[in-house]
């Protein structure tokens, strides 16, 4: 099967998924009490309407991650699901009253598959990981020990609090949020110096940080699995140059949140000028890179806003704006789908952006 | 000529970052050179092995550095030099149009600047004896000896100079060449708008005989330069007071900002004020009054309307005149928006009661100007009851002076820190005064121009006592 053909099978199995996702959030049966009350208020009905993925950019509005923070979390429950308790993650960064996501098993169901995109070089099985970030609140925390877990790995942690990094940074604490920066690095160190690990999850700020005080290669690091800030052609050269020395530390960058799960990379290197694309977790995620204005994808490798839809049954949420923006790239053979690449915050062109340490 | 792409340098080896900022001509945008943009972490990294940096250094001795320094200053001055990636040579005059374009200064004050470098760097032995006070210079190649019958012990205080650069005045350059010749490398970033002057000076050295290795030139972000500052042991910045405020009081930043430099005519001297105005108008505007040794204030115990009509008549009616006219003293903004901030400045505090421009009446136009393609600030006095007022005691990056009536016996409370003084008296016991106060970092006593320095009197910061330290030793026999 070529390209194109590997293209189309998996739209099609998109449409498909995304007819099944809307018939179980607007049926009485299975729909959670926000999707059933919001059709409610609609003059169309998702349930007659709504059958390919097209439908769903056409049809519905933008999601407004307000809802995650103003509703209370039993309205996003499907019905099948009622009685049991759910996780609630929260979103990175943010101050005030958190967005939060419920669910059950949607973070080892994403976990589990993105394990099957790890390599056993880098990421060796039945041995030990260590995980130095936000922990906390977000879903990040389980789905990284699953993660480990489902490798035959048990994982070490060390939290950072992106939240308070972000605080010392916007009130230019500068030396507070480098100092908590290196507490987070000094426990780091300890358990490298004492445990023997393999795999590490942490950001490219901490990462950089570990390596300019330990050899990671000589500490037994063989893989970093790393996500959470933008990472330019520069950068992304720069981590597997130098901090991971030419490869001999797999580096392996993620895009990833709460509400969308994790998007594996294409390889890159010199060959493409170190520009790191993105695919999403078709078909339980979607993201694309539009004009807002317009709601439609711009052209391949233009600029554009991030969208993302997440379509589990555990979770609906169409056509999310990220707070991100991307090139727009073409699907590949492992991920036949739309890519997003040189991911950074949106108007990063714009203004500088607090990003910190997380 | 194509444009050039300006690459970051790491211990001296040229790198190509996939992030580029543009240098552009002030005048039409057109971009004269790409310049690698690195992120912070390159930096850091480079820092962990600046031995490296250091022991190419050592290899050479101190004379043998003096000898290199000499022959750089020459090939800075005369000699075509690498530019960019592929081997293209610049010619000094290509460096000198170039800058001239992306800083708005004329041609005479690039080739004034070019001057003033080459001398620094061909009188270095002259420099590095006023800086040391005299001692051998073999003393720093062997760590000590004896001066004048006692034991010596110098150590570095650092294994590189951090140097945040800026973008408005090339012969601030001046101030790092000693550490080449000192041993120590430099780590800098160079100013957004100029990189022209240290890659040259860069590339000069390197042809001269210096270790490519002594050299990081990094073209960086504010994450960058404040690791620089932050893990040089020593480091120098320029910037304006919010920026000088920040590092005061840290001993490893030596921060070069504005000068608040005066010109005081005392009670004995003030009748002949006018004999004295060519050296008012030549402290206030020469170098298009970018420097920090660039008078700001004259201060006077009589005659202030008088002498600040004088200077108004004097410098008013100055316009832009092309680049290439030799006798253009006005500068262009490589900013516009800078310009105008200054402009906006300048007539809001002159809403405050006690002050008015005596340049206006001699201007015919506008302060801000519109003219050779670029944007113009035109020489400003300013006439102020008292040093209570705001403008009394600023600085801005054009021809500016305040003139300000003070009796000579509050002059030195009234004036603040200030970088340089000429105080135009004869009278001993305030001479003696001016000796002695703490507040003044150069003094010229008599009819100097302030922006006469001397490069064996470091008028700001002592390099030699900033890089090295005494110790005190002990050798068995």
């Amino acid at each position: 099967m070529n390209i194109d053909e590997t293209v189309t099978k998996c739209a099609n199995e998109l449409d498909a998924h995304i007819a099944e996702i809307i018939k179980w959030h607007f049926s009485p049966d299975t729909g959670s009490p926000f999707w059933l009350d919001w059709a409610k208020a609609q003059n169309w009905n998702p349930l007659e309407e709504v059958k390919t993925f097209q439908d769903v950019c056409e049809k519905f509005p933008n999601f407004q991650d307000e809802w995650l923070r103003d509703l209370p979390n039993e309205v996003w429950v499907p019905k099948p699901y009622k009685g049991k308790p759910f996780n609630i993650f929260e979103t990175g960064g943010t101050t005030g009253m958190p967005k939060q996501r419920i669910g059950w098993d949607d973070f080892r169901i994403d976990y589990t598959a993105f394990s099957e995109t790890l390599s056993d070089e880098h990421f060796p099985r039945n041995h030990y990981w260590m995980m130095v970030g936000p922990t906390g609140p977000r879903r990040l925390r389980l789905a990284i020990e699953h993660l480990a877990n489902e490798r035959g790995c048990s994982c070490y942690f060390v939290d950072l609090d992106p939240r308070w990094v972000k605080r010392l940074i916007a009130s230019k604490q500068f030396d507070q949020a480098r100092a908590y920066m290196d507490h987070a690095v000094d426990q780091a160190l300890t358990i490298l110096k004492h445990r023997k690990v393999s795999a590490l999850f942490t950001t490219p700020k901490l990462l950089e940080a570990l390596a300019e005080r330990k050899d990671l290669i000589k500490a037994g690091i063989k893989g970093v699995f790393c996500g959470g800030t933008t990472m330019d052609k520069q950068y992304a050269r720069f981590l597997v140059e130098e901090v991971c020395e030419g490869g001999k530390i797999g580096f392996v960058p993620t895009y990833g949140n709460t509400l969308m799960g994790l998007a594996r990379h294409h390889p890159f290197g010199p060959e493409n000028d170190y520009s790191i694309a993105y695919y999403a977790p078709q078909p339980r995620a979607v993201l694309r890179v539009i004009n807002p204005e317009t709601n439609q994808t711009v052209d391949y490798d233009n600029w554009g806003r991030v969208e993302l839809t997440t379509l589990t049954k555990e979770f609906f949420m169409p056509r999310f704006l990220e707070r991100d923006e991307a090139l727009r790239k073409k699907p590949w053979e492992k991920a036949p789908w739309d890519g997003v690449a040189e991911v950074r915050p949106f108007g990063a062109m714009e203004k500088n952006i607090v990003e910190g340490v997380y | 000529m194509s444009t050039p792409h300006i690459p970051c340098l790491r211990l001296g080896k040229e790198y190509r970052s996939f992030n580029e900022s543009e240098v552009k001509d002030y005048r039409t945008g057109s971009v004269k050179a790409t310049m690698s943009q690195v992120n912070a972490g390159v930096i850091r990294r480079d820092l962990l092995q600046i031995e490296k940096a250091s022991d190419a250094l050592q290899k050479l001795s101190t004379r043998e550095l003096i000898d290199i320094s000499a022959k750089a200053g020459d090939l800075f001055l005369s000699g075509n030099l690498p530019l960019g990636e592929n081997g293209e040579l610049q010619s000094p005059q290509n460096y000198l149009e170039t800058l001239s374009s992306t800083s708005g200064l004329p041609h005479v004050m690039v080739k004034r600047n070019m001057d003033k470098i080459h001398y620094a760097l061909t009188h270095l032995e002259l420099i590095l004896n006023g800086l040391t006070r005299g001692i051998d210079l073999s003393i720093l190649d062997r760590g000590f000896g004896e001066q004048a019958g006692s034991p010596v012990c110098f150590y570095p205080t650092t294994s590189a100079l951090g140097l945040v650069m800026p973008s408005n005045s090339p012969a601030v350059n001046s101030l790092w060449l000693p550490s080449i010749a000192l041993k120590i490398p430099i780590v800098m970033k160079p100013g957004r708008d100029e990189p022209w002057t240290p890659f040259r000076l860069i590339q000069a050295f390197i042809e001269a005989g210096c270790p490519r290795e002594a050299f990081g030139f990094y073209p960086t972000d504010h994450e960058g330069s404040a690791d620089i500052l932050r893990l040089c042991d020593r480091a120098l910045i320029f910037g304006d007071k919010s920026t000088t405020d920040l590092y005061a009081g840290n001993p490893g930043v030596q921060v070069h900002g504005p000068g608040f430099s005066k010109i005081l005519i005392g009670e004995d001297e003030i009748e002949n004020w006018p004999d004295f105005i060519d050296v008012m108008v030549s402290s206030i505007s020469d170098n298009g009054g970018r420097s920090c040794v660039n008078a700001s204030s004259v201060i006077v115990p009589k005659y202030s309307k008088e002498i600040a009509d004088a200077l108004g008549r004097r410098l008013g009616p100055l316009k832009p005149l092309s680049m290439e006219d030799p006798d253009a003293v006005l500068s262009g903004f490589a900013n516009p928006k800078m310009g105008e901030w200054i402009n906006g400045a300048i007539d809001s505090d002159l809403e405050e009661k006690g002050a008015f421009d005596a340049t206006a009446p001699y201007r015919d136009g506008a302060r801000l100007v519109q003219a050779e393609g670029g944007t113009y600030l035109r020489p400003t006095i300013i006439h102020c009851d008292s040093m209570n007022h705001s403008l009394s005691n600023r600085e801005f990056l054009c021809p500016y002076a305040s003139v300000v009536e003070v009796p000579q016996s509050k002059m030195l409370r009234a004036i603040g820190p200030t970088l340089v003084v000429t105080a135009i008296t004869k009278d001993e016991s305030f001479k003696q005064k001016l000796l002695s106060a703490s507040n003044i970092e150069r003094l010229n006593l008599g009819p100097i121009s302030t922006m006469k320095i001397s490069w064996d009197q470091p008028h700001e910061g002592n390099m030699f006592e900033f890089l090295y330290k005494r110790r005190s030793i002990g050798m068995a026999a």
